[in-house]
């Protein structure tokens, strides 16, 4: 993967950048920012990704629109976030609006619902195989993997709320990496 | 008025989203069904539907209950109120983050951050998962192009026009 560090950006490429991720979003944007950002783009490396991914994840707010913040600001300042997050926002928002008035009058037609239960399945599994994409690499020690094995139990069999979870394994996983480090 | 109680409302759950949007829904359920009453449970989950069909991230949700209760402009208005404490906390917070990228506490604190977003970022897919397939053919559209969009590098846009299309052919 190509070293992307001194990349700098223009507005409208951030723009377009993000309205392509946006528009193409169903059912989860982190899948195809991802593909856009890191595979199509290589405006990140997977390592850098996953850095600024997981600074986002731990603040409040959507993960993807926070990291459109974050990237576009890096990129060219308070100017360079409105771009990434109009871009993003802009078609979703308008879409979701008409979408909403059509639902109202059409949502009940086999052809609609058939049609969104077998997108909504596809969004799901590209949700989990991005998911699978990002914590590969962070799991090829092990420490990480059983840490990381450690958080989804949680989550996922004991139910526990993410703010729990966190204040629970971020102590003990900054207790591993302090004695690595 | 409606559109500042929109803004105070999102604007509050923007910064207590922390986790995400999904993570916060129990929330904004509560305060927009029994403590505003600007909608009923069955609106409410109606609304998340319409918001979960569209494309775009799942801030969306503040859209259209923001166009439930006051039009475009709610939308509008309640949408900002999401994005902007959080998005301005974000900027600050990555440029903190940038200017101490060689301290030790940074490097520590970066590995120390990374298996937890692993684990909850599958866990988020696992619960996420376990709620949407109730039969077989979901289920294997659901297994085959988690695996596709795993091992590949293919465009997430043919799997999920894949997926619309076996819905529409085979159900």
């Amino acid at each position: 993967m190509v070293k992307n560090t001194s990349i700098r950006l223009s507005h409208r490429e951030l723009f377009t950048g993000f309205f392509q991720a946006g528009i193409l979003g169903f059912g989860g944007v982190l899948p195809v920012a991802r593909y856009m950002i890191v595979e199509q783009r290589r405006w990140m490396t997977q390592v850098q990704f996953n850095d600024l991914f997981s600074l986002c994840q731990f603040l409040p707010g959507a993960n993807i629109v926070n990291l459109s913040f974050a990237f576009g600001a890096r990129q060219r300042g308070v100017t360079g976030a409105a771009a990434a997050v109009g871009g993003l926002l802009g078609a979703p928002v308008a879409i979701v609006l008409v979408l909403g008035a059509l639902y109202a009058r059409y949502g009940g037609l086999p052809v609609a619902r058939h049609g969104l239960a077998g997108l909504a399945a596809a969004a799901t599994g590209l949700m989990l195989g991005t998911a699978l994409k990002i914590a590969t690499p962070v799991c090829t020690r092990v420490s990480n993997a059983v840490l990381a094995a450690l958080v989804f139990a949680l989550v996922m069999f004991l139910h526990l709320s993410l703010p729990l979870t966190i204040a629970l394994m971020l102590p003990v996983s900054v207790f591993f990496a302090w004695r690595a480090a | 008025m409606m559109l500042t109680a929109l803004a105070l409302l999102f604007g509050k759950l923007s910064l207590l989203a922390v986790g995400g949007v999904n993570s916060t829904l129990p929330e904004i359920a509560r305060e927009v069904v029994s403590v505003h009453h600007w909608l009923t449970p069955a609106q409410f989950a109606q609304l998340f539907a319409i918001s979960n069909a569209a494309p775009g991230p799942n801030v969306m949700i503040s859209t259209v209950i923001g166009a439930h209760v006051d039009g475009v402009a709610g939308g509008i208005v309640a949408t900002l109120a999401m994005i902007l404490p959080a998005g301005v906390l974000a900027m600050a917070v990555s440029r903190v983050w940038e200017r101490y990228r060689e301290a030790r506490w940074r490097r520590v604190l970066q590995a120390a951050l990374l298996p937890v977003t692993a684990g909850l970022i599958v866990a988020a897919a696992g619960v996420l998962v376990r709620q949407a397939d109730t039969g077989v053919l979901t289920a294997a559209i659901t297994v085959v192009c988690a695996w596709v969009s795993w091992r590949t590098k293919v465009h997430p846009l043919w799997l999920l026009t894949g997926g619309a299309l076996v819905g529409l052919v085979v159900f």
